[in-house]
């Protein structure tokens, strides 16, 4: 029971973070289902988010402040779409992959410019920035929180999926634009929809993140977004399970590594993982299977 | 009386003319054809009037409403329900959502019910497979689904881009008589086909279609008779020529 105790915190630890990467991850796997775009500005709405907060709380009360944090995030991903990527809806992929880098530089050169490059302090939330003793180690109460929030969250996330006319259009739209418009869908609708969910997922998952850390800066999302895109990778991109699962297999490696010494290389090895996968199961442990009969 | 008149219509693809003004009608109750080679420009004549192509030219008139250029969820909130070549069910859903999103502009829960029996009545089928992945289906189930779905939909015009495609004869027979049924239960049918046979013996009336342009029309069994047609397109079943061996 010796090592059991010795690695409880880090495992405790690693699911915090992984259900972080998870809820960031969900964002870029739902938009890859349905656009085949991996949308690079994801990680930076998931910065911009943190921000938001930032700017909110500095003058009024949480109570109001997390949820106009979450409403403008996601006010942000629908923005971005709209703008970014409806208008290229008929053009090459490419095309609408350039606009997505563009658009991540852009939200990046944006918060730079906003902040002047220094690091903001980020508001104490009570209650989830507590202290807590389990077990063997004392801890913040968010660390139990997150991996508890981000079940729930992908369990609802999966009822709206395949319980519900929108989660029904959504799949379809994922297989067929074509012939999920012939059906009286709106693509358009659909598709804002997805980012939509995307971006709130990843306001939660960015209020839960930022209270582990005093500060943020314009860069600080760069790593936990980069994560969460590999996390989704891993799991088999357009997969919700998969990208769950990749990010907390993810985020408890990562701990692991650490806990046994090798803190330097515990950002090398998720990204050896993502080399790795890419090499030998390309579309990841959940990926698309194929079911087309003539 | 007609349920469906196309004016003067011209749609073009990247510069080229895939429909030249074409004008027909297709009259309530029936089921009319429109036939001709690959290219011809059949499935964009279905694919502008669904809204899926834009239309650079003429008129799209429905039930005495012009409904040229709309946006394709309105055109099927009209009436008007494709039924689309190679099937095209989603795969990933299961049958029964399937049908539930060909109803998927209807609201009332109770009539999409209802509209889901009447469809598994038609295709018992589909109602033993209800809860199957519509990818695993057999190509004659899939086309009965798709039949399936777009009846959800409670179409007043059905078109249909060659069911027959790709099926054992057997089925083929089968899709016939369905189209047949249906047009008996008061459903206008806009059919194309490549077996311009079967599509003429079951059609009220027909149109002929060659590079962008409607060349003939006439009631089903009386293009089914015309040397020109048959020549063209019925590979000469009857005639002399049939039993010479192809030389070029």
């Amino acid at each position: 029971m010796e090592w059991l105790e010795r690695f409880f915190p880090y495992i405790l630890a690693g699911l915090s973070v992984g259900g972080q990467y998870a809820l960031i991850a969900i964002g870029y796997t739902m938009v890859y289902g349905i656009l085949r775009l991996i949308n690079f500005a994801h990680g930076d709405i998931f910065t911009v988010a943190g921000f938001i907060m930032v700017y909110m709380s500095a003058t009024m009360p949480l109570y109001i402040s997390i949820p106009l944090t979450i409403i403008l995030t996601v006010l942000l991903g629908f923005t971005v779409e709209r703008v970014a990527y409806k208008p290229l809806r008929e053009a090459p992929r490419m095309s609408i992959m350039i606009s997505a880098i563009g658009m991540s530089y852009l939200l990046q050169n944006l918060m730079w410019y906003v902040t002047g490059g220094l690091a903001k302090q980020y508001p104490v939330i009570p209650f989830i920035s507590d202290s807590i003793v389990v077990w063997v180690t004392t801890t913040k109460i968010v660390t139990l929180v997150t991996p508890v929030l981000t079940i729930v969250l992908v369990i609802l996330l999966q009822q709206l999926i395949h319980h519900t006319k929108l989660g029904m259009a959504m799949r379809a739209v994922s297989r067929d634009f074509e012939t999920a418009k012939l059906m009286g869908i709106q693509i358009n609708s659909v598709i804002s929809a997805t980012f939509i969910i995307g971006s709130f997922l990843a306001a939660v998952g960015s209020l839960l993140y930022f209270s582990n850390y005093p500060t943020v800066t314009p860069t600080v999302g760069a790593m936990p977004g980069l994560k969460a895109f590999v996390a989704a990778v891993f799991g088999g991109i357009g997969s919700i399970p998969g990208a769950v699962i990749g990010a907390l297999i993810i985020g408890v490696s990562e701990n692991l590594i650490k806990a046994l010494g090798y803190s330097t290389f515990s950002d090398a090895f998720t990204f050896a993982l993502l080399i790795f996968i890419l090499l030998a199961k390309p579309t990841g442990l959940f990926g698309e299977k194929i079911i087309d009969k003539v | 009386m007609s349920l469906l008149t196309v004016t003067d219509l011209k749609v073009s693809y990247g510069g080229i003319e895939a429909l030249k003004s074409i004008s027909f009608d297709v009259r309530k109750g029936q089921i009319v054809t429109l036939i001709g080679a690959n290219g011809a420009g059949k499935s964009t004549t279905l694919r502008a009037i669904s809204g899926l192509v834009p239309v650079i030219g003429g008129s799209i008139n429905f039930d005495g409403r012009e409904i040229t250029s709309l946006d394709t969820s309105k055109i099927v909130s009209e009436g008007i329900v494709m039924v689309p070549e190679g099937r095209k069910v989603f795969p990933n859903l299961s049958v029964l959502e399937n049908l539930k999103i060909g109803a998927y502009l209807r609201t009332n829960a109770d009539e999409i019910s209802a509209s889901i029996e009447y469809v598994y009545e038609r295709f018992p089928r589909l109602k033993e497979r209800h809860w199957q992945m519509a990818g695993t289906l057999s190509g004659g189930e899939q086309q009965m689904l798709a039949v399936g779905r777009a009846l959800m939909a409670r179409p007043k015009l059905l078109m249909m881009d060659e069911p027959s495609l790709g099926l054992a004869p057997l089925v083929v027979k089968d899709i016939f008589r369905i189209i047949h049924r249906l047009r008996d239960e008061g459903i206008t049918i806009l059919l194309i086909e490549q077996n311009a046979n079967a599509a003429l013996r079951a059609a009220d009336y027909g149109y002929v279609l060659e590079t962008g342009r409607i060349t003939m029309e006439g009631e089903g069994a009386t293009l089914l008779n015309d040397p020109k047609v048959r020549d063209a397109y019925l590979g000469h079943a009857k005639g002399k020529k049939s039993s010479e061996p192809e030389v070029k």
